[in-house]
């Protein structure tokens, strides 16, 4: 069950990977720091402003969304049309900077946090099965989201538009969809889910400006899921947490760390494209 | 909304216009007039420039010189949104489907522009009437359609922005002999029954020739020929190099290298 509630968090990291990834062809690097960024945010909102939860959560999906579309336009933007290694060397110093500038920040700093959650310590016994609903919480949480993104996806203008886009940008800009600006919105719909992330995350790791180093292994779980493919991410995502809670359980010490990447080498061994890769699509 | 015919106006109009991928020009200095109602060709050679044109217009181009003027307003580099706004459709060269969207939801996203939902539902069944096979796969894949079915998927969606004006870049690209008739056929009732302002790129000079009134001829981002479409199909150095009637063999090679200096 922790490592479902893990993977639910590698997962909308890697959600992230691969929504900014379809839409751009850009690897972007500072998604877990846009995840540390946002549980940050939450912080300010539950224990500096005492707010719920849910408004908790609200805020720091909103102000994540401002500030993920933001970084597209001020700092990717001008740099459209760069070598791919340019963008992402970007993306990696967008992230150095959100680490430093947290740690500048009085009341958020390098000191560990913890937010409230309903979800208490409490323990739900059935049947003899034990149940921590805290991590039934993370479960369910993750489901709503995926659920909501999918009817976006699937039936708004917007979301049919977000695809469009990613599957074929100069034919978007024939039909008259405002390219940049749709780019612009995945970054700040990519931003908001890592703030979801980073609210899911902080009871199981506590907020500190380190916690986005676990988008080292969400981005396994992206490639694992097929680099390019949001169902990939989820699945990606909840094996490589699963994995790593078997192997913290039944191996020795140390190879709960390196699961991640064990289990990557081992399904692109089998299949190079990842699990819901396109195989037959691109032959080089 | 149809007024098929009968007025003279110039609904668009190149003056000069040139346009470059980096040090290559590929336009150098065109000019043309397409009147509205009427079905006015490109034709050309590969490389020619037939497709930096219509790039060009759609605004997916800057031009380096030169005005575009579309119903009497410029609209060179303009956002292609704004332009697909203003009235002018494009069906691009090789189809450019959304692969992994339904027919459906291709055809709704020729119609992002527009936020009449009744007109783009009954937009979509006209459009269903032109080209039936579409409807029976609307909810299928785009990606998964044929090559000529994704042609007709190309226009249909450049349909649903109701333009005035629509660019079609080689329609007949790839397709059998008797597909590329089908879709002549149905250009041709497009601008018969819509009013819509055809400007026709092709290389398949026959079919092109046949079903517009006024053609250009393109030839290393110059018009070298202007005409019409009667006439250019009588045109020998046309019938020549365009129609594939070849008369001189390895003289006329010759010959269209001298052709090639000439404006
Ligand atoms: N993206 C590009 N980058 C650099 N050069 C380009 C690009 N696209 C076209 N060109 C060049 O511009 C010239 C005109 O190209 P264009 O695509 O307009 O030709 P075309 O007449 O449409 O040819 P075809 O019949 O093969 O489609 C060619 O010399 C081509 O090599
Ligand atoms: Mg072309």
């Amino acid at each position: 069950m922790a490592g479902v509630s893990l993977g639910c968090v590698y997962a909308l990291v890697a959600l992230g990977f691969v929504l900014i990834y379809k839409a751009t062809e850009t690897v972007n690097f500072a998604q877990g720091d846009l995840m540390m960024l946002g549980a940050f945010f939450a912080l300010t909102a539950s224990v500096m402003m005492g707010w719920p939860y849910w408004a908790t959560i609200l805020f720091a999906i909103t102000v994540m969304a401002v500030v993920g579309m933001l970084i597209e336009r001020i700092v990717l933007r001008p740099v459209l049309g760069q070598p791919a290694f340019t963008v992402v060397m970007i993306t990696i110093g967008v992230g150095y900077v959100m680490r430093g500038v947290v740690t500048m920040i009085p009341g958020w700093g390098t000191d560990t946090h913890q937010i409230a959650t309903p979800f208490a310590e409490a323990i739900w016994n059935v049947g003899g099965v034990v149940l921590p609903v805290q991590q039934l919480g993370v479960i369910a949480m993750t489901a709503a989201l995926c659920a909501v993104l999918y009817l976006f996806f699937r039936f708004s203008r917007l979301g049919v538009a977000m695809q469009a886009t990613s599957q074929n940008q100069l034919a978007a800009y024939y039909m008259g969809i405002p390219v940049r600006r749709v780019n612009m919105m995945i970054w700040g719909l990519s931003a908001g889910v890592a703030a979801f992330a980073g609210i899911l995350l902080a009871p199981a790791t506590f907020i500190h400006s380190n916690m986005g180093f676990i988008g080292l292994k969400a981005f396994p779980a992206a490639v694992l899921g097929g680099f390019g493919s949001v169902p990939g991410a989820i699945v990606g995502g909840l094996i490589i947490g699963v994995v790593e809670a078997l192997a913290g359980y039944y191996l020795p010490e140390g190879f709960k760390d390196v699961a991640a990447y064990v289990v990557l080498l081992v399904v692109l061994m089998v299949r190079p494209s990842g699990i819901f890769g396109e195989t037959a699509r691109k032959k080089v | 909304m149809s007024e098929a015919g009968g007025s003279d106006e110039v609904i668009l109009e190149l003056a000069n216009v040139e346009a470059s991928y980096g040090p290559v020009q590929a336009l150098r200095g065109v000019s043309l007039k397409v009147r509205r109602g009427k079905i006015v060709t490109v034709l050309g050679a590969n490389g020619a420039g037939k497709s930096t044109i219509l790039k060009t217009i759609s605004g997916i181009i800057d031009p380096r010189k030169g005005q575009i003027r579309f119903e009497g307003e410029e609209i060179q580099r303009k956002d292609p949104a704004l332009v697909v706004r203003r009235g002018i459709g494009h069906v691009p060269e090789g189809r450019e489907v959304f692969p992994l969207l339904t027919v459906e939801e291709n055809l709704r996203m020729g119609a992002y522009t527009r936020s009449d939902a009744a007109g783009v539902a009954g937009d979509i069944e006209l459009v269903y009437g032109y080209f039936p096979i579409l409807k029976e796969r609307a909810k299928q894949e785009a990606g998964l359609l044929s090559g000529g079915e994704q042609q007709m998927l190309a226009i249909s969606r450049a349909l649903l922005s109701r333009p005035r004006l629509m660019l079609m870049d080689e329609p007949s690209l790839g397709l059998s002999p008797l597909l590329t008739q089908e879709i002549f056929r149905i250009i041709a009732r497009i601008n018969r029954e819509q009013g819509t302002t055809i400007l026709l790129v092709e290389q398949n000079a026959n079919m092109a020739l046949e079903v517009a009134e006024f053609g250009y001829v393109l030839e290393v981002g110059r018009i070298v020929m202007e005409d019409s479409c009667a006439n250019l199909a009588r045109k020998e150095d046309v019938q020549e190099f365009y129609l594939g009637m070849k008369a001189e063999g390895v003289r006329g090679q010759r010959r269209w290298k001298k052709k090639k200096q000439w404006r």
